[in-house]
């Protein structure tokens, strides 16, 4: 019977704090969506800057008006000019068009593998894929002789084989026990099979390496470090097709992506289907991953670096940041490789995978280091 | 009376067999706690009924349907869950985190339907609001103290809009006061908007004086189920728990109070100890070892087994 006066109290109550939150206005009117979604403007705007100073800067400068002219000409099939028409054409376009294509593969292959394994390290440079590529291609190099597409296609292979068989050796075990009590538990597994097997792969490239020829040691090697150097618009064309289907793909798993944030048993609750979702967003990842090593080698870390960058700039995990970031470190590299590098080393052009590998260590070791303040 | 049954429901996590041929009603528009000792099944019927953990025998049904033959996203309109220990991602924030649980009721384009005006808004607003969280709604989740946490994913779970919402152990990690809060929040819910909820909890006292129904449970079985005041007993607390205790009315509530006893506040006959205290040596051995089967693995089982039998 008291219960009865106990609710009519209560609800007098809840009445007065609602109607006292009301009054102090705390429903907060501005969305905190509307910064970060200028950030991400920012990088696109970043992004095509870099396409632009990549296709009329460099060591042959191109004005805006021949830009122009080449490029109707090239499609109407009107008048070229001598020279300039195939270096656009030729070079700096399908260049600049391949960077963009390879560091927005690599970019949200890496933010969805660290977004889904909730583990920053668990990128597909670093959980062996990338090695699984840089083995099979270097294998179809130095023992069979393959080159161009023969290369990319052993690449595609590996990756997906080494992809394949990290997944199944974590999956091993109690996936579905640990799911429950301790949701990390799978994702760690995956990342410690994936770095027993980069490791194992990295032995294999070596050794092939030591065994090659000193010509093919070196072709194998300019694959290994990754840069834009092969593109041309056939290569274009096979990427171009894969993102087609890999990017609606991503487009599709990423609101169900956010909901696995939370954790496994809350998003089965919001009713995500777990294992499905899982399972599509490992194969986008892994696919987008093995299509742009196919097309220019391991281009090294920028799977890794993409997703914490955009992080840190927009200050939330986003996939078209993650993707935007890619383009751009890819974009800013092989500038600096292509164009500046050769001024300060006499001439030598670097892969682009060199000036990304370069950043990536002392990055992995600022986020090693700040990461563990944050914890403590 | 009950839209969410178990009918001859049997779960196991690989090959250990938790609950087996359970059989319950869950009454609608009450508040139900599920009571026990470590390890005694509870949470894994939880689990069971939220659809985390698929039964290996008998179903669980809603309206008489089993939930695995529902669309995940059309049951989550009418289940919800709060699980034990749902993860926060960094830097995310209390509106963005309560905005989540508008998933199940969003298309494919979401942004279409947005504005200040839009259900989902409003569910959102109605969610913080209820949970006395709209203050917090624009801080980082990772911010805020355990009790404000918990507050915001019931609100969570509260946008969601579900007639149904069970969770796995509200009020751990939260001090007394906090403890009482988010109960009285649960049942406010309860009473408000007629919402069934499900609680496994592990406060007898806090259950006796929430629920409406008690389901007690002891080695993956259903012991006693009904009002809180027919199931806590002196009885059952020995059954269940092991442990001697008196069971005196709540001087608040009126509900039943269980005042346990320990080996150093044993009142006087000295045989009624020595009994108590072997059944008890036992029962802690047999729950220490199914803890740690709850924790671990498939390989735990083993361990388990031995211990159960001397318990029996």
């Amino acid at each position: 019977m008291s219960r009865v006066v106990e609710r009519a109290t209560l609800e007098r109550e809840l009445a007065a704090d609602a109607l006292k939150t009301a009054e102090k206005g705390h429903y907060l009117p501005v969305r905190a969506g509307k910064r970060k979604l200028n950030r991400t403007w920012l990088l696109a705007a970043a992004v095509v800057l870099l396409l632009v100073a990549g296709i009329l800067l460099g060591s042959y400068t191109v004005t805006v008006p021949d830009f122009v002219t080449i490029v109707t000409a090239h499609l109407t099939g009107g008048e070229k000019i001598p020279g300039a028409s195939f270096i656009v054409m030729e070079a700096k376009l399908p260049r600049v068009i391949m960077g963009l294509m390879i560091g927005v593969a690599f970019g949200l292959s890496g933010a969805l593998f660290q977004t889904m394994l909730r583990n920053p390290l668990a990128s597909p440079d670093v959980i062996g894929i990338s090695n699984g590529a840089s083995a099979s291609a270097v294998l179809a190099i130095v023992v069979f002789g393959a080159s161009g597409a023969a290369v990319s296609a052993a690449a595609l292979f590996g990756a997906l084989a080494v992809a394949l068989l990290i997944y199944l050796i974590s999956r091993g075990g109690s996936l579905r026990g640990a799911s429950g009590r301790n949701g990390n538990a799978a994702g760690n597994r995956l990342v410690l099979a994936g770095v027993g097997f980069a490791a194992a792969l990295g032995a294999l490239v070596s050794f092939l390496m030591t065994r090659a020829d000193i010509r093919t040691a070196a072709e194998a090697l300019i694959w290994l470090n990754g840069s834009l150097n092969p593109a041309t618009w056939e290569r274009i064309g096979v990427l171009l097709l894969a993102l087609c289907v890999l990017l609606p793909l991503t487009a599709v798993l990423a609101k169900p992506l956010r909901m696995l944030e939370l954790g496994d048993d809350t998003a089965a609750g919001l009713g995500i289907r777990v294992g499905a979702v899982r399972l599509g967003l490992v194969l986008a990842a892994v696919a987008l991953a093995a299509v742009a090593t196919a097309a220019a080698g391991p281009v090294s870390f920028v799977a890794f670096l993409a997703g914490p960058i955009a992080r840190r700039f927009t200050g939330k995990p986003s996939l078209p940041a993650s993707a935007l970031t890619g383009a751009a470190i890819v974009l800013a590299a092989d500038y600096f490789a292509y164009n500046v590098a050769p001024m300060l080393l006499d001439g030598t052009v670097l892969p682009a995978g060199v000036v990304t590998g370069a950043l990536g260590s002392p990055f992995l070791l600022w986020l090693l280091a700040t990461s563990n303040r944050k914890d403590s | 009376m009950a839209r969410l049954s178990a009918r001859d429901l049997t779960l196991q996590y690989e090959q250990r067999r938790v609950i087996e041929g359970l059989r319950t009603e869950i009454p609608e528009g009450k508040v139900t706690m599920i009571v026990g000792a470590n390890g005694c099944g509870k949470s894994t019927l939880l689990r069971g009924l939220s659809r985390l953990l698929k039964p290996s025998g008998g179903a669980v049904t809603l309206d008489g349907k089993d939930i695995r033959s529902r669309p995940a996203k059309e049951l989550a309109r009418t289940l919800g869950l709060l699980p034990q220990h749902p993860v926060a991602p960094d830097g995310i924030t209390v509106r963005d985190l309560v905005g989540r649980g508008r998933y199940p009721h969003q298309g494919f384009f979401r942004n279409w339907s947005h504005g200040d005006s839009s259900p989902h808004d409003l569910a959102v607003r109605h969610a913080l609001e209820v949970t006395a969280t709209t203050e917090l709604a624009g801080r980082n989740v990772d911010e805020l103290s355990g009790g404000q946490r918990q507050r915001v994913w019931i609100a969570m779970a509260l946008a969601q809009e579900t007639e149904l919402l069970l969770l796995d152990e509200p009020t751990t990690y939260l001090d007394l006061a906090h403890q009482v809060e988010v109960l009285d929040l649960v049942t406010d819910l309860n009473r408000r908007r007629g919402t069934t909820v499900v609680i496994v909890l592990h406060d007898l006292n806090l259950a006796a004086r929430y629920a409406d129904h008690v389901i007690a449970m002891k080695d993956g079985a259903i012991v006693a189920e009904g009002s809180g005041s027919e199931v806590i007993t002196e009885e059952l607390v020995r059954t269940v728990f092991g442990l001697e205790s008196r069971v005196v009315p709540d001087p608040v509530s009126g509900t039943p109070l269980v005042v346990p006893i320990g080996r150093h506040h044993y009142p006087h006959a000295h045989a009624a100890h020595d009994r108590a205290a072997q059944d008890r040596a036992a029962q802690d051995h047999a729950h220490a070892a199914q803890d740690h089967a709850a924790q671990t693995h498939a390989h735990a089982a083993h361990t388990a087994e031995p211990a159960l039998e001397i318990a029996s």
